[in-house]
């Protein structure tokens, strides 16, 4: 969080991240750009996001890749019905596989949905995603007692957060 | 930071035509810390032996192709007061493109996929403060006519910021 006392900070940092949730400018100077859009110094903008990288505000700077425009055609969210008083324990373990790249626990919400882990496996295709659920389903063991892969097929929407003015 | 190094190392077959061996570079070294100095792309440019001009040129194509979604800081909205939720409906198929327009109209929607399940559309909302997930759901609701299942996660195993190209 920003310095509670210091409400300008805040409201700089504010218009910073208005300014630059649709990207960065793609300009040789571009938090020069910015800063002369926002009225403060490039250096003022490099220190803004410095602090909100150092508090975590910005998880980082960098690329967003579109998963199957780079080759992972099949992206499957694993879910899984995990006893509950394994799942912190096996959770971390899954979370640890090379191949998961998101895992969370999250509610149930039954009768419709019996799934409280969540695993996401991207692959250059379905039969390479299956195999990856099985090594999780072996993992899991008996602790499991059922699972699903959900597949995207379509990509309807990926523009990221975006805070309105 | 978790993921100095791609952890998804398994080799992929080619199967975006569109992007060569130096997109898959720059989309590489662009998911790291991208610099926060004066002219930060000439100093990834030096790093991949590209000239400033060339980097700039094909992240703009990149953009523009949607092979990458976004280039910038990713901001991480719990960090400010607000919350990130996981949600689903179950879309009618014959008024799919409909529901999908619906909810992808709402700016607190950052990402939706069709998923093939009978909740087949789930999105992420993004909100300010943690009252507007509840608020956004009841909007949704309202909008489509549709229950709208939340799955906040109650914890995080383990998450991934980087593709490998």
């Amino acid at each position: 969080m920003p310095p509670e006392n210091d409400t300008g900070l805040a409201d700089l940092d504010r218009r910073l991240i208005l300014a630059t949730q649709g990207g960065l400018p793609l300009l040789a100077r571009p938090y020069d750009a910015l800063g002369s859009d926002l009225g403060i110094s490039g250096e003022q903008v490099q220190q803004r996001l410095n602090a909100m990288l150092a508090d975590g505000r910005i998880r980082r700077i960098g690329a967003v890749p579109n998963h199957y425009a780079i080759g992972y055609t099949a992206n499957g969210m694993s879910v899984w019905d995990v006893a509950d008083d394994q799942i912190d324990e096996l959770g971390v373990q899954v979370g640890a596989l090379p191949f998961v790249s998101h895992c969370y626990r999250r509610p149930r919400r039954l009768p419709l949905w019996p799934y409280n882990l969540f695993a996401m496996v991207h692959g250059a295709s379905r039969v390479e995603v299956e195999a990856d659920v099985e090594r999780i389903a072996t993992l899991l063991g008996v602790a499991c007692r059922q699972h699903e892969i959900l597949y995207s097929s379509r990509i309807l929407k990926k523009t990221g957060l975006r805070l309105s003015a | 930071m978790r993921g100095a190094v791609f952890r998804w190392g398994r080799p992929l077959k080619p199967a975006a035509e569109t992007i060569d061996a130096i997109d898959r570079r720059i989309i590489n070294a662009l998911q790291g810390g991208f610099p926060i100095t004066d002219e930060p792309y000439r100093e990834v440019a030096a790093m991949l032996g590209l000239s400033t001009e060339e980097l700039l040129a094909r992240l703009e194509s990149l953009l523009a192709h949607k092979v990458l979604t976004r280039f910038g800081p990713m901001f991480q909205i719990e960090r400010m007061g607000g919350a990130f939720v996981l949600a689903a409906v179950a879309a009618p198929e014959d008024r799919f493109e409909a529901v999908a327009a619906q909810i992808n109209a709402f700016s607190e929607v950052a990402h939706n996929y069709r998923r093939e399940h009978a909740l087949n559309m789930w999105f992420v909302l993004a909100t300010e403060t943690l009252d507007g997930i509840a608020e956004t759901i009841a909007r949704i609701e309202a909008a489509t006519g549709l229950t709208v299942y939340a799955f906040p996660k109650e914890r995080e195993f383990f998450v991934e910021l980087k593709l490998a190209a």
